[in-house]
C-alpha cells in the first residue's frame, strides 16, 4: 500500500473513532454527578468533583457543555488542586480517576489552546508544564487508578499511563491511542518517554507512528492496562451508567489493594517478551530498530510528513541520553511541529472532517428504513454493504442471477474479511448478511424510503430506470442516482417527482472510501437532501454536498488533472516515471495507476463528456490515446492491462510493452523549460486547485472546507497539503498564480487561473481559512 | 431471545399418608372423579379452561442427580434415561403398552444415540410401536418435553405421554477437527492407492487438534459463568450475598435429603458399582470456607465462584403426564394439574439468564393469579447471582417499567416459598434433566406443605427462558 494511502486510512481509523465517540454522545447524557455515599470532602470545580470513598479519593472528569472531555489548561489546572489535596490528606491513601461522561474518558488535548499559540515556544512550554504535571503524578506515593471507558486518546492516555495502574471497560467505544501524528504533531505529555518504557520500543513506535486506536482487550495484552471490566447490561438502572459505576468499584478495590501492597502493578511478561526486552537492552539491536523504523517511515511518508521522524529521534533521545533530554526534546519537537504548514494542514482536515460528519440539512422528515440498490455491481454490492453492516434493510437487485450472486458474494466477502481480522464475529456477520436481500424484481419496493440506483453510467438506462421504479415506489421515497459524471438534472428530466431526484456519488472501493459527494439539483428539496445526508452518515461517510454540473465536485477536478496526465505521458515522461512524481508529492496512488484503477474506458467516457461542456480548459492530452487503449482491449486493471500487466498474485505490476507503440504514435514534443520534475508535479497539482477554486467561485462548493474534504478523502489529495483550498493557503496563491501564469503561456487556455483565485493572489490577507 | 413457558399445575394429592406412598391407587376412580369435580368449586379458583382437557402430572422420578465424573461416568446417556424410565413404569405401574408417546429433553447430544428418547424407552421395554422423539432447548429441554406432552394432550392427539430429560456430563462428544474429518470422508471416498495417498498427503499435525463442545453461547461467545458474573454486577450483587444464597440452597437441600424429602428419587443400580440412592453434590459449607475461593470466570475480581454457581451433573428424570379423565378412569391419583406455560426469550447477551423476570409476570396474568396466590416456587438455580439478579428484577419499578414494558414491578417471590428443598446449586443440574425435577419438587411440596398452586420457572442459554406455574388444589377437599 501506499504510504500517504496508509496516512490516509490511518487518519480515518482516528476519524471514525471520534464519530463514533459523537455518535454515543448524542444520546441523551444522564450523567449527572451522583452523591457520594460516605465522602468527607465534597468541592464543586468546573471539570472535576472529588470524593473520599474510605481512604480512597475518586476524582471525576466531566466537563460541562461538552461532548468530550479535553485536555484545556483548566481541567489541567484544577487536576492538580485535587491532586495537591490528595497528597496533603492523611486520611486518602490512593485515588481513583474516572470519567462520568458516557463514552469518553479524556479524548486529547484541547486543540483550540494549541491553535492560540503563535510561537513554538509558547507551544513547548505548555508540553513542559503537563510534563511536569505527569511526572509528578508518576512520582505520587499514593497509588493513582485509572478507570478508562470510552476514548483515551491523545494526552488522556498520556495521563492513564503516569498513573500507576489502568483498568479499562472492554467496551467498543474504549479506544487508547496517540493520534497526534495524524494531526501532524507527537505526543507532547510524556507519552515518548513513558510508553516506550511501559509496552516496549516496537509496539511503542507502532503506536505513536500509526496513530491507531487500540481496543482494550488489545491494550491489555500490550500491557497498556492492567484490567479489564466487562460493559454490564441493564440492571436497575441503564447499563452505562452502572457499568461506570461498576468499573468505578473495582477500580476503588484495586486502588485500596494498591495502597495496601497486596497488588503489584507489575505486570508478568512472558517469555517473548522477557527475550525482546533483552535484546532492547542491548544498544546494538537498538540502533538497528531505530534505523529499520526510520527506513521504514521515510519510505511510507516520503518525507512529506516531518512528525513520524521527530517521535522516532525524541524517543531515541530518551532512551540513549536519559529522560531529562528525552522530556526537553519531546518539549521542543512538540512546539516546532505544531508550527509546520503539516501540521495546520491536517488540523484543518480533522476539524473539516468533523464538520462533514454532521447533518446540516437536520433530520428527514422519515427516517430511511428500507433501501433499494440497483445494479449489483463494484458500487452497488459496496453500497449495499455499507448499508447492512449498519442494520438498514436493503434489497439488491440486478437484472440476471450470476451479476447478483457476484455482488451478493462482496458483500458477503467484505463482511467476512472483517471476521477474518476479528473485528467482527461469525455471527454477527450472517445478522448483517440477513439484512440483503437480493433479488431480480422489483417486489418490496413499494415499501422503499430510498432507491440508490448504480447501474451502468448510460443516460438512456438511467431514464429508463427511473421511470420503472418511479412506477413502484410509494411518493415519500428518494430516488439518488450514483453517478459520477452525468448531470442530475438530466437524469432527473423524465422524473414525474425531480424534487425527490437526488445525486450520491460513491468512490471505489465503497467500503473503504470515506468519501461521499452528494448532488442537488435546483429542484431537489431539502429533506431530500436531509434524508440522503442521514443515510450517507449511518453507512459512516463523510460528506460533502454540491450542486449539479458536468463532473459535480470531484470528477471535475479529476478531470483536468488526468487531461495532463496524458499529455505528460505523450512527452515522453514513462508511467512509472510519473507515478513516482505524484506519489513524492503525496497523491497514495501514482496518476498512471490511477487511470488503471478507474478504468480506461471510464476515464475516456467521462473526459469525453466533461470536454464537450468545458472545452479548452479540459484540453491537454489527446483522447486519442485512451481510444486506441480501448480498442486493444487495455481498459486497466478490471481487464487484466492497462498502463501496467496484472496478474493474479504477482505483487509487483510490470509496464505493459504494448503500449509503447500507443505512446510513441502520439508522441509531441516536451518543452524543456516547464518539463523538470517539479514543473511536471505542479502542471498536475495546480490544474487541480484551479478547477477546486472555480468550482467554489462558481458555486458548486458551498465552502472550501468541503473542497478540501472531497478532494483528500475522494481522490487522494495530499493530506499533507491540507486539500486545495488550504493548500492556497499556506503555500501561497501568488505561488500558485505565477507558476500557472508560465504554463499558460507554454500550453494555453487550460492552465489560465480563474478569477477568484488570482483574486487571491493580489490581495494577500485573502485566505480561505482565516 | 428468549421465552418462557409457564404451566398452571395443580396439585390433586391424597392425605398425606398418601403423599408419601406411590402406587397407591383409589379403589373407585369414580368417585375420586366426582370428588374433584366438587372440589374445584370449592378451592380458591380453578384454573380450568372450558374445551381444554384438564392434563395431569401422574407422578415423577428421577435419578440421583450425580457430580460428573462419579459414578455414572462409565455410562451413557440413554443408560440414565433408560433407569429413569425404568423407575417411572416401576413408581406408577403404568402397564408400558397405555403409553402414546414419549418425549426427552437433552442438551449435549450423544451423536450415538442423538434420538435418546427412542433408544432408552426401546431398552426401557416400551413397545416398539411407542413413538418417541428428543428435544433440545438448552437448559429447559425437558420443560419443552413436558409442554410438547401437553400439546399433545390438549390436542387430542394422545392421552397418555411419557416427558423426561437426561444429561451426561462425564462424557461430552469430543470431535476430530473440520478438517481432519474432511480428510477422512475424502479418504473413504478415494478409490484407488494413488487418491488415497493424494488425500493422505494432504494430513497435516494441526488436523490432530480435538473440537469440543462448545461452552460458550454461540451467538455471543461468551461463557455463561461469564454471563452470570456480569449480571451480577449489573444488579449490584455482592459475594456474599451469593455466597449466603449457595449455602441457603445447600442446607436446604441437606436437610430435604435428611427428612426424606426429595421422594422423587429412585435408585439406581450402576453395573458393577453400588447402588446409588441419593444425590452427591450435597455439601453444606460456611461462609468463611466459601468466601476462600477465587473467581471462576471474571478474574481476579469477579463474584461467581465455583461454590456459588450449579456444578456439572449427571442424572435424568422422567414424569407420567395424562389426561385427567384417562388418569382417573385408570384408577390413578394425580399429583397436580399442568396449567399455564410460556416460554419468552430477550438479548442472549445482556439478559440470558432473565427470563424468569420476563416470563413470570405473564403467565400470572394468563392464568389470572398474582404473586400472594402461589404457594411453591421453584425456580432453577443456574448460579446465585443469576437468581439474585432475577429477584431483584422482579423487585425493580424501573425494570418493569423500562425493559418489560409495564407499569410497574411484579414483586419478587417470598422466600420462604422459594425453592424450599434446594435448587439446582446443591441438587445439581443435569442440563436437560432439571426441568422435570422441578415439576416433581413443586408438585410434591405442594403436597407437603398443603399449597394451591406452584409456580416453576427456569432460564436457558440463548435467552430461551422456560417457566411455567404450576397449580395444585388444596388437600383439605379431598380428606
Amino acid at each position: 500500500m501506499n504510504d500517504s494511502e496508509m496516512m490516509l486510512e490511518e487518519t480515518a481509523v482516528y476519524l471514525e473513532e471520534t464519530a463514533a465517540t459523537d455518535a454515543v454522545i448524542r444520546e441523551p447524557n444522564s450523567y449527572i454527578c451522583r452523591s457520594f455515599t460516605r465522602s468527607s470532602v465534597l468541592l464543586t470545580r468546573t471539570h472535576l468533583n472529588y470524593g473520599v470513598k474510605g481512604d480512597v479519593a475518586v476524582i471525576r472528569i466531566n466537563s460541562p457543555n461538552s461532548k468530550v472531555n479535553t485536555l484545556s489548561q483548566e481541567l489541567h489546572s484544577e487536576f492538580m488542586e485535587v491532586m495537591n489535596e490528595v497528597w496533603s490528606s492523611s486520611q486518602i491513601r490512593s485515588a481513583v480517576l474516572i470519567s462520568t461522561k458516557p463514552g469518553c474518558f479524556i479524548a486529547g488535548a484541547d486543540l483550540n489552546m494549541l491553535n492560540a499559540c503563535t510561537t513554538s515556544q509558547e507551544v513547548t512550554q505548555i508540553s513542559q508544564e503537563a510534563q511536569k504535571t505527569f511526572e509528578k503524578l508518576e512520582k505520587s506515593t499514593k497509588p493513582v487508578v485509572a478507570a478508562i471507558n470510552g476514548s483515551c486518546l491523545g494526552g488522556g492516555l498520556e495521563l492513564a499511563i503516569s498513573c500507576q495502574y489502568r483498568i479499562a471497560t472492554k467496551d467498543k467505544k474504549t479506544v487508547l491511542g496517540s493520534p497526534e501524528v495524524l494531526l501532524g504533531i507527537l505526543p507532547g505529555a510524556g507519552a515518548t518517554q513513558r510508553l516506550p518504557k511501559m509496552v516496549g520500543i516496537p509496539a511503542a513506535f507502532d503506536i505513536m507512528l500509526t496513530g491507531r486506536g487500540i481496543r482494550a482487550d488489545r491494550a491489555k495484552k500490550m500491557g497498556l492496562v492492567d484490567q479489564l471490566v466487562e460493559p454490564l447490561g441493564p440492571g436497575v438502572k441503564p447499563s452505562e451508567e452502572r457499568t461506570i459505576e461498576y468499573l468505578e468499584e473495582v477500580a476503588i478495590t484495586f486502588a485500596k489493594g494498591l495502597a495496601d501492597k497486596k497488588i503489584t502493578p507489575k505486570r508478568d511478561k512472558g517469555l517473548v517478551e522477557k527475550l525482546t526486552s533483552y535484546a532492547l537492552s542491548i544498544p546494538f539491536v537498538r540502533q538497528q530498530i531505530y534505523k529499520k523504523v526510520e527506513e521504514k517511515v521515510r519510505k511510507q511518508t516520503k518525507g512529506l510528513y516531518p512528525a513520524p521522524l521527530k517521535i522516532i529521534d525524541v524517543v531515541k533521545t530518551g532512551i540513549e541520553q536519559g529522560s531529562n533530554a528525552g522530556y526537553l526534546s519531546e518539549s521542543q519537537r512538540f512546539g516546532e511541529l505544531a508550527m509546520t504548514k503539516e501540521s495546520k494542514a491536517l488540523m484543518g482536515l480533522y476539524r473539516g472532517q468533523t464538520q462533514c460528519k454532521k447533518n446540516k440539512f437536520g433530520a428527514p422528515q422519515k427516517e430511511v428504513k428500507q433501501l433499494a440498490v440497483l445494479g449489483a455491481g463494484l458500487m452497488g454490492a459496496g453500497i449495499a454493504q455499507v448499508s447492512v453492516d449498519k442494520g438498514l434493510q436493503t434489497i439488491l437487485k440486478d437484472t440476471t442471477l450470476p451479476a447478483l450472486g457476484r455482488g451478493q458474494q462482496q458483500v458477503f466477502k467484505g463482511l467476512n474479511d472483517k471476521v477474518k481480522k476479528k473485528t467482527l464475529t461469525s455471527f454477527e456477520r450472517d445478522t448483517m448478511f440477513s439484512n440483503l436481500i437480493g433479488q431480480l424484481d422489483y417486489r418490496g419496493f413499494e415499501k422503499a424510503d430510498m432507491v440508490i440506483e448504480a447501474v451502468f453510467e448510460d443516460l438512456n438506462l438511467k431514464h429508463r430506470v427511473l421511470k420503472e421504479v418511479e412506477a413502484v415506489i410509494p411518493d415519500h421515497c428518494v430516488f439518488a442516482s450514483n453517478t459520477s459524471a452525468l448531470p442530475i438534472g438530466e437524469i432527473a428530466t423524465v422524473s414525474k417527482r425531480p424534487e425527490k431526484v437526488i445525486g450520491m456519488h460513491y468512490f471505489s472501493p465503497v467500503d473503504k472510501m470515506q468519501l461521499l459527494e452528494i448532488i442537488t439539483t435546483e429542484k431537489t428539496s431539502k429533506d431530500t437532501t436531509a434524508s440522503a445526508v442521514d443515510v450517507g452518515l449511518r453507512q459512516g461517510k463523510v460528506i460533502i454536498v454540491v450542486k449539479d454540473g458536468p463532473g459535480f465536485y470531484t470528477t471535475r477536478c479529476l478531470a483536468p488533472m488526468m487531461s495532463e496526465v496524458i499529455r505528460i505521458l505523450q512527452e515522453g515522461v514513462g508511467p512509472k516515471k510519473l507515478d513516482s512524481l505524484t506519489t513524492s508529492f503525496g497523491f497514495p496512488v501514482g496518476a498512471a495507476t490511477l487511470v488503471d484503477e478507474v478504468g480506461v474506458d471510464v476515464a475516456k467516457h467521462v473526459a469525453e463528456n466533461l470536454s464537450k461542456d468545458f472545452g479548452e480548459r479540459f484540453a491537454g492530452g489527446s483522447l486519442e490515446m485512451l481510444r486506441q487503449m480501448i480498442s486493444k482491449g487495455f481498459l486497466g486493471r478490471k481487464s487484466g492491462k492497462g498502463f501496467y500487466i496484472y496478474q493474479e498474485g504477482v505483487k509487483n505490476k510490470n509496464l505493459n510493452s504494448d503500449m509503447d507503440s500507443i505512446l510513441a504514435s502520439l508522441k509531441m514534443p516536451s518543452q524543456p523549460d516547464v518539463s523538470s520534475d517539479e514543473d511536471i508535479q505542479y502542471r498536475l497539482v495546480t490544474r487541480f486547485v484551479n478547477e477546486a477554486v472555480l468550482c467554489l467561485q462558481e458555486g458548486v462548493l458551498a465552502t472550501p472546507t468541503e473542497g478540501d474534504i472531497g478532494a483528500v478523502f475522494g481522490l487522494g489529495f495530499p493530506p499533507c497539503l491540507g486539500g486545495p483550498f488550504h493548500f492556497v493557503d499556506l503555500y501561497g496563491a501568488q505561488k500558485i498564480v505565477d507558476r500557472l501564469r508560465k504554463y499558460e503561456a507554454a500550453y494555453g487556455k487550460q492552465f489560465t487561473p480563474c478569477q477568484l483565485l488570482v483574486d487571491h493572489a493580489n490581495n494577500p490577507n485573502k485566505k480561505f481559512y482565516q | 431471545m428468549t421465552s418462557l413457558l409457564t404451566y398452571t399445575f395443580k396439585n390433586l394429592p391424597s392425605t398425606s399418608k398418601w403423599a408419601l406412598r406411590f402406587c397407591v391407587r383409589p379403589l373407585s376412580s369414580s368417585s375420586q372423579l366426582q370428588a374433584a369435580a366438587a372440589s374445584q368449586t370449592k378451592s380458591k379458583k380453578t384454573l380450568a379452561k372450558p374445551n381444554i382437557r384438564n392434563i395431569v402430572v401422574v407422578d415423577g422420578v428421577r435419578i440421583p442427580f450425580l457430580l460428573s465424573g462419579t459414578s455414572y461416568k462409565d455410562l451413557m446417556p440413554h443408560d440414565l434415561a433408560r433407569a429413569a424410565l425404568l423407575g417411572l413404569l416401576h413408581q406408577t405401574s403404568v402397564p408400558k403398552d397405555v403409553v402414546d408417546y414419549i418425549v426427552f429433553g437433552t442438551v449435549i447430544q450423544e451423536v450415538k444415540t442423538s434420538n435418546v428418547a427412542r433408544e432408552a424407552a426401546l431398552g426401557a421395554g416400551f413397545s416398539d410401536k411407542t413413538p418417541a422423539h428428543t428435544v433440545t432447548m438448552a437448559c429447559i429441554s425437558s420443560n419443552q418435553a413436558m409442554t410438547t406432552a401437553v400439546g399433545l394432550i390438549a390436542s387430542g392427539q394422545c392421552d397418555v405421554v411419557v416427558a423426561g430429560g437426561v444429561e451426561l456430563m462425564s462424557d461430552v462428544p469430543i470431535r476430530h477437527s473440520r478438517k481432519m474429518r474432511k480428510m477422512m470422508l475424502d479418504l473413504n471416498k478415494a478409490k484407488t492407492l494413488a487418491q488415497r495417498l493424494s488425500v493422505i498427503s494432504k494430513f497435516r499435525l494441526n488436523f490432530l487438534s480435538p473440537e469440543l463442545p462448545a461452552v460458550s453461547e454461540f451467538s455471543t461467545s461468551e461463557t455463561m459463568g461469564h454471563s452470570a458474573d456480569r449480571l451480577a454486577a449489573a444488579f449490584a450483587i455482592s459475594r456474599e450475598e451469593q455466597d449466603e444464597y449457595a449455602l441457603r440452597s445447600h442446607s436446604l437441600a441437606k436437610r430435604a435429603q435428611d427428612e426424606g424429602l426429595l421422594s422423587d428419587i429412585v435408585p439406581f443400580k450402576v453395573p458393577g458399582r453400588d447402588t446409588v440412592t441419593q444425590d452427591n453434590g450435597i455439601r453444606p459449607s460456611s461462609l468463611d470456607q466459601m468466601a476462600k475461593l477465587k473467581p471462576a470466570f471474571i478474574k481476579p475480581y469477579g463474584t461467581v465462584t465455583a461454590a456459588n454457581s450449579s456444578f456439572l451433573t449427571d442424572g435424568a428424570s422422567a414424569v407420567l403426564i395424562m389426561a385427567e379423565e384417562k388418569a382417573l378412569a385408570m384408577g390413578y391419583k394425580p399429583k397436580a394439574y399442568l396449567r399455564d406455560f410460556m416460554y419468552v426469550s430477550q438479548d442472549p447477551k445482556d439478559q440470558l439468564l432473565l427470563g424468569p423476570t420476563y416470563a413470570t409476570p405473564k403467565v400470572l396474568e394468563k392464568a389470572g393469579l398474582t404473586m400472594n396466590d402461589i404457594d411453591a416456587f421453584e425456580f432453577h438455580e443456574a448460579f446465585s447471582g443469576q437468581i439474585l439478579a432475577n429477584l431483584k428484577a422482579m423487585d425493580s419499578d424501573w425494570f418493569a417499567q423500562n425493559y418489560m414494558g409495564r407499569k410497574a414491578k411484579v414483586g419478587s417471590p417470598p422466600l420462604e416459598k422459594f425453592n424450599n428443598w434446594g435448587g439446582s446449586l446443591s441438587l445439581g443440574h443435569p442440563f436437560g434433566a432439571t426441568g422435570c425435577r422441578l415439576v416433581m419438587a413443586a408438585a410434591n411440596r405442594l403436597r407437603k406443605e398443603g399449597g394451591q398452586y406452584g409456580l416453576v420457572a427456569a432460564c436457558a442459554a440463548g435467552g430461551q427462558v422456560g417457566h411455567r406455574s404450576l397449580i395444585g388444589a388444596s388437600r383439605k377437599l379431598f380428606s
